[in-house]
């Protein structure tokens, strides 16, 4: 091999390290995202037309999606789809109760009380404490902030 | 037309996540949390209100629509109950999915098995 300079050597390093495939990423967390999102707005049509009222469909929407991510990541489909969709399809409800089915159903072998039950919310319960703590702060800011007036 | 709004902005929202996720360090666990208390702050302050309003299903699907329903319920809750209804309102507006997200998550771990890896 002929000798290289050393910024040659570096553009020749270069073309070797695998392209990031960032945008491939960005488009598949695209679509998949926004199709589970298109599923949950269906599922709120669909609601709407039984009359029920918008408290009521928000609620059954959550729930319907989130059986849903757990029944698909039982089934090993979920997974499969979050290595296509990434974030598409983490974010989504349906990734926080594949969040929840995913290390409980890994670690079964610990146990139903150390394995399965506390495994469920080894990334749901984060979620968990920082939402309902973050609410709670909210509630009180907004108690504070509205007698100030 | 509808459909399409409900798409653009459900998928934008998780291309922010997908971005975080290829450029930082951060696990899809931080993404979550990261996101639902962006949702519970924009909730809080007002910002995400509209995305609802124009997204629907494409603001209130992702994580940070859960974050948003957790604010708006303490908020409503304060509004009516004071500080006993900014500890419940939360709670009370998410109870379904998150009841839901307890009840299946555990039966669907019990009786299904993780696939080995191939």
């Amino acid at each position: 091999m002929d000798k290289m300079t050393n910024k040659e050597y570096q553009k020749y390093a270069e073309k070797k390290i695998p392209k990031p495939t960032y945008f491939k990423n960005i488009l598949y967390a695209f679509i998949v995202g926004g199709l589970i999102c298109v599923l949950g707005q269906i599922l709120r049509n669909i609601l709407f037309k039984y009359g029920l009222d918008e408290k009521t469909v928000t609620s059954a929407t959550s729930i319907l999606l989130v059986f849903l991510g757990s029944f698909l990541t039982g089934l090993g489909f979920y997974d499969k789809l979050g290595k296509i969709g990434g974030a598409g399809a983490a974010i989504p409800i349906t990734g926080f109760a594949n969040s929840i089915v995913s290390p409980a159903m890994e670690f079964k072998r610990e146990g139903f009380i150390f394995g399965v039950a506390a495994r469920m919310f080894s990334i749901a319960g984060p979620v968990l404490v920082y939402g309902v703590s973050s609410s709670i702060i909210v509630g009180i800011l907004y108690l504070l902030l509205s007698k100030g007036r | 037309m509808e459909y399409l709004k409900v798409f653009l902005v459900g998928g934008f929202i998780c291309v922010i996540g997908q971005v975080l996720l290829d450029t930082t360090k951060l696990t899809p666990a931080h993404i979550l949390v990261i996101f639902l208390v962006a949702g519970v702050v924009l909730g809080a302050i007002g910002l995400y209100e509209p995305l609802v309003k124009f997204g629907e299903a494409g603001a209130t699907v992702p994580i940070s629509g859960f974050g948003y329903a957790l604010s708006k319920g303490a908020i409503d809750g304060a509004k009516s109950k004071g500080v006993i209804g900014a500890f419940m309102g939360g709670l009370e507006a998410t109870a379904g999915g998150i009841a839901a997200a307890i009840i299946f998550g555990y039966i669907m771990a019990i009786v299904s098995n993780p696939k080995t890896k191939s």
